[in-house]
């Protein structure tokens, strides 16, 4: 193993050194191996490299069951909090592999950074709705949009951020790949991590009854929350991309009636996320206060935050759009969308690329043979 | 008044106050740990050892009542009373619904440990995981439990049980069940027991506890003291060499040393003691902390070389690591011509052969005393790493004698409303020795068995009124 080890060692950090400090208890140990994939990837491992820390960190979904379980849990001398020590280095890791590389720093002050995002974001389409009509409440024919900003205008501001946001991500989690490289991926590897990510299959706590959240007692809480929050940014997104085929490839343009497809996945997309997001922000107030890291708490709600604006503001606009308040709710709304976009590859939104990859190559390094074989 | 009293709060305890529930009685359970450090040795545990005649859920193949027998009667010489075992070994085949009614999970074994998948099944999360889903469920099911309440001791009223007196609390109960483990963490009882070796050494100072450090045998100490029948000898307890840098309560399943069959292990006098070799590690895993307990110092290192690493369970701590035998030496603080001694006659007696360490090998010594009579290979590649060992103690064996019905006997009379389970009536069935998993299996089965005779009695009490 050691051998092929072509990434050069490096000195780990705090978070890091703690997460290898905790493994080789955990390797010891190996009680918790049934819940998630974390056991089974750390028994292939005799050391842990820097590398290796920030692939298993970044495949522990943070389920906490293997705190409560833990026999060396605090009080306990050794102190092993699993969930905790690989929060800690899953931020590290964002921050580390960003791109570019200055704005990884962004991660520390996240909730500044979002804040400062969202009124930026507000005021900018406050302010071009202001020049483009001289006011914000005044009813738009037949709950036209574009009346308020031309198609042009918006394809203009949020093409590029998007794409920017895109290749950011891609950037970044080309880094984090990098680091441990367990080979070529195969289409059943591929499958199998497409599916345990689009399932959340490590949320079941290995038995089908969910994770640990305020107490030692299982929940599918979580999961479902997820579930409805990214199943629900998906249809929004899908909503927003079917739009964008109707107008360049149909010529059909907005507004679209509300049993057009645009309309329904955005509705059922909308409320969703609302549903999925008020449940995360409320798992996430109530959760046990040794479970994750409490420094990224911000970062956490912050996210959740904004990806509910953006769908209640989305809901709303859809209420108003007869009535004089449109263009004030569109420019909410278009605002916090914009807020969302530009924070997307330095906040909370860049864990499910990590962990997409780190589940990819799970599935690819189980597929091989294990170099540490144990006598009986 | 409560109907049922259960003292502990570990396994054998929980299996009690839940039954007793179930069986319609009101229950209190006192532990003397607070919540935090609750369930004794309990929440080390990782496995139960179960009978099967054929493939059930986790477990693969068969185990049948008769192999299961065997195993018992050969690890425990033959000290386990019959009746009481096969009831254990039957009982361990049927309680595992009931387990997983009260949210106790099983899994698979995925690593390590492949070939007792047969023979035991394993708690997913191990056993702090089952002690949790115990006591949720007992929450849910009324059971009410107190923490920090170490009792002290017991009003015995001709063999019945009236209250029992935790410092200035005295808890009145028609029926109670004792299941406050063994008595491994009384340090004095443990020298006591040990005595002084003709080295003028008090060997049990230098011993290791593995689990809780609230098992202190108050209540044993009480009972034998009070007239319960005793069974089982207090010197013997189950033993494992551990990392002698291990914690002195609590260091648990981690702290075991793994290579022994893959080195030599040498005294302080840099002798070799035992045949490392003599059987996979597992199955003689519980022999060697009795062995470094007789040797000088109670200590001892387990000596590997580079080839060894990893083909055994990775230690917790790292291992002393040196380039070349004699540096290893120095830097253990053995003596380095006594130590190269043993090492050249260890390595000029291994005779060639085909290495597995996955199979009893025909790597063996010629000619050397003691034998390595498996995986004997010269220790001749760099670097090589040495491990402090020091005894480590399970649990004790001695307990209170009983009987189907879990009674505490006072001179070969049961008691009507006193019953025991777990490892304080543990060696009843094991006398000596131990075959992993049948703690639990002896536990689950007896704290059912008391739960359920503790109700009984307590309700006949109020029909009597
Ligand atoms: C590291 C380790 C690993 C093990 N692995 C396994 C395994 O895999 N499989 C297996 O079958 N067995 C295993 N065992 C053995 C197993 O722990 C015991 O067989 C089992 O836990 C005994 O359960 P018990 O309820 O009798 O005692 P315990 O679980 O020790 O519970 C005793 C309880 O009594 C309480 N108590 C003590 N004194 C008092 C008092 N005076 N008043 C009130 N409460 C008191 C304690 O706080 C504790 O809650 C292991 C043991 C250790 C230490
Ligand atoms: S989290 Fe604790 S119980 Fe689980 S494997 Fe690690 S050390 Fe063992
Ligand atoms: S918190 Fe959950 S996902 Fe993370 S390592 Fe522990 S059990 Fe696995």
């Amino acid at each position: 193993m050691a051998e092929s080890r072509v990434i050069p060692i490096v000195p780990l950090s705090a978070a890091r050194a703690e997460v290898e400090r905790v493994l080789t208890i955990c390797n010891a140990c190996r009680y918790c191996e049934g819940f998630c994939a974390v056991f089974p990837a750390m028994t292939r491992r005799l050391s842990f490299p820097a590398a290796d820390v920030d692939y298993l960190a970044n495949l522990c979904h943070n389920c906490g069951a293997c705190l409560h379980a833990c026999q060396y849990a605090p009080p306990h001398e050794f102190a092993v909090n699993v969930p905790q020590a690989m929060a800690r280095v899953r931020g590290d890791t964002y921050a580390d592999h960003a791109w570019p590389p200055a704005l990884g720093a962004l991660y520390k002050r996240n909730g500044l950074v979002l804040s400062t995002a969202l009124a930026a974001g507000l005021a900018l389409f406050l302010v071009l709705a202001v020049i483009k009509q001289g006011s914000l409440w005044q009813p738009a024919v037949g709950g036209n949009f574009y009346a308020v900003f031309p198609h042009g205008l918006m394809v203009g501001l949020f093409a590029p951020v998007f794409l920017f946001v895109v290749f950011a991500l891609a950037m970044a989690v080309r880094s984090f790949w990098r680091g441990v490289s367990p080979g070529a991926a195969s289409a059943p590897a591929v499958e199998e991590a497409a599916r345990d990510a689009l399932r959340l299959s490590y949320l079941d706590g290995g038995h089908g009854e969910g994770c640990n959240e305020r107490d030692d007692g299982y929940t599918l809480a979580r999961r479902r929350f997820h579930h409805f929050t990214f199943y629900g940014f998906a249809l929004c997104f899908a909503a927003t991309c079917v739009a964008t085929l109707y107008h360049y490839l149909f010529g059909w343009q907005a507004p679209y009636g509300l049993t057009s497809l645009p309309k329904l996945l955005g509705i059922v997309g909308g409320v969703s996320l609302v549903v999925g997001t008020v449940g995360l922000g409320w798992l996430n107030l109530t959760r046990h206060p040794s479970q994750g890291d409490a420094a990224q708490r911000p970062m956490d709600r912050g996210f959740i935050l904004l990806l509910f604006l953006t769908a209640a503001s989305g809901l709303v606009l859809m209420l108003v759009r007869t009535t004089p308040a449109l263009p004030l709710a569109l420019c909410v709304h278009l605002g916090s969308v914009m807020a969302l976009f530009l924070t997307l590859p330095y906040g909370k939104f860049a864990h499910g690329v990590f962990r997409g990859a780190a589940l990819l190559k799970w599935a690819i390094e189980k597929r091989r043979p294990h170099s540490v074989v144990m006598g009986e | 008044m409560v109907d049922v009293l259960v003292i502990g709060g570990g396994n054998a305890a929980l299996c009690a106050a839940l039954m007793a529930r179930e069986a319609g009685a009101s229950v209190l359970m006192l532990e003397a740990a607070p919540r935090e450090w609750r369930g004794g040795n309990s929440p080390h545990v990782r496995n139960l050892r179960c009978m099967h005649e054929a493939p059930q859920d986790v477990l693969v193949e068969a185990y049948p009542e008769e192999e299961f027998w065997q195993d018992l009667l050969k690890v425990t010489g033959g000290k386990t009373d019959e009746r009481l075992a096969r009831l254990v070994i039957r009982a361990s085949s049927t309680c595992r619904d009931w387990m997983r009614k009260h949210g106790v999970r099983f899994q698979p074994s995925l690593s390590g440990a492949l070939h007792t998948a047969r023979t035991n099944a394993f708690f997913m999360g191990g056993g702090k995981a089952l002690v949790n889903a115990y006591y949720r469920s007992a929450q849910t099911l009324g059971v009410q439990v107190r923490y920090e309440t170490p009792v002290d001791h017991i009003e015995l009223r001709a063999g019945r049980f009236v209250a029992a007196h935790a410092g200035p609390l005295r808890f009145e109960a028609r029926a109670c069940v004792l299941a406050a483990g063994g008595f491994e963490s009384n340090r004095e009882w443990l020298r006591e027991a040990w005595g002084r070796n003709a080295r003028g050494e008090w060997p049990a100072d230098n011993f290791l506890i593995r689990g809780s450090r609230f098992n202190r045998g108050t209540l044993l100490k009480h009972l034998i003291d009070s007239g319960a029948d005793a069974i089982g000898d207090p010197t013997q307890a189950h033993m494992v060499a551990i990392d002698a840098r291990a914690p002195h309560y609590d260091g648990g399943i981690c702290t075991r040393i793994d290579c022994v069959s893959l080195g030599v292990v040498v005294n302080r006098d840099a002798q070799r003691f035992y045949d490392e070799g003599e059987d996979f590690w597992p199955k003689r895993y519980a022999i060697w902390g009795r062995l470094v307990a007789q040797q000088p110092g109670q200590i001892a290192w387990s000596i590997i070389d580079a080839k060894a690493v990893g083909r055994f369970m990775p230690p917790v701590f790292p291992g002393t690591q040196a380039d070349s035998l004699p540096e290893l030496a120095r830097q253990l603080g053995l003596d380095e011509a006594s130590f190269m001694h043993t090492l050249d006659a260890y390595n000029a007696a291994c005779r060639p052969g085909t290495f597995d360490h996955t199979v009893l090998d025909d790597c063996a010594t010629a000619g050397l005393a003691p034998a390595k009579t498996h995986w004997a290979l010269p220790l001749d590649t760099p670097p090589f790493y040495g491990y402090a060992l020091k005894p480590g103690v399970t649990f004790t064996y001695l307990g209170l004698k009983t009987d189907e019905h879990a009674a505490v006997h006072f001179n070969g009379v049961p008691s009507d409303n006193l019953f025991v389970a777990g490892e304080m009536m543990a060696g009843n069935v094991l006398g000596q020795g131990y075959t992993a998993g049948v703690g639990m299996s002896i536990g689950t089965a007896f704290g059912r068995i008391a739960g359920t005779s503790a109700a009984r009695a307590a309700m006949k009490e109020t029909a009597h009124g």
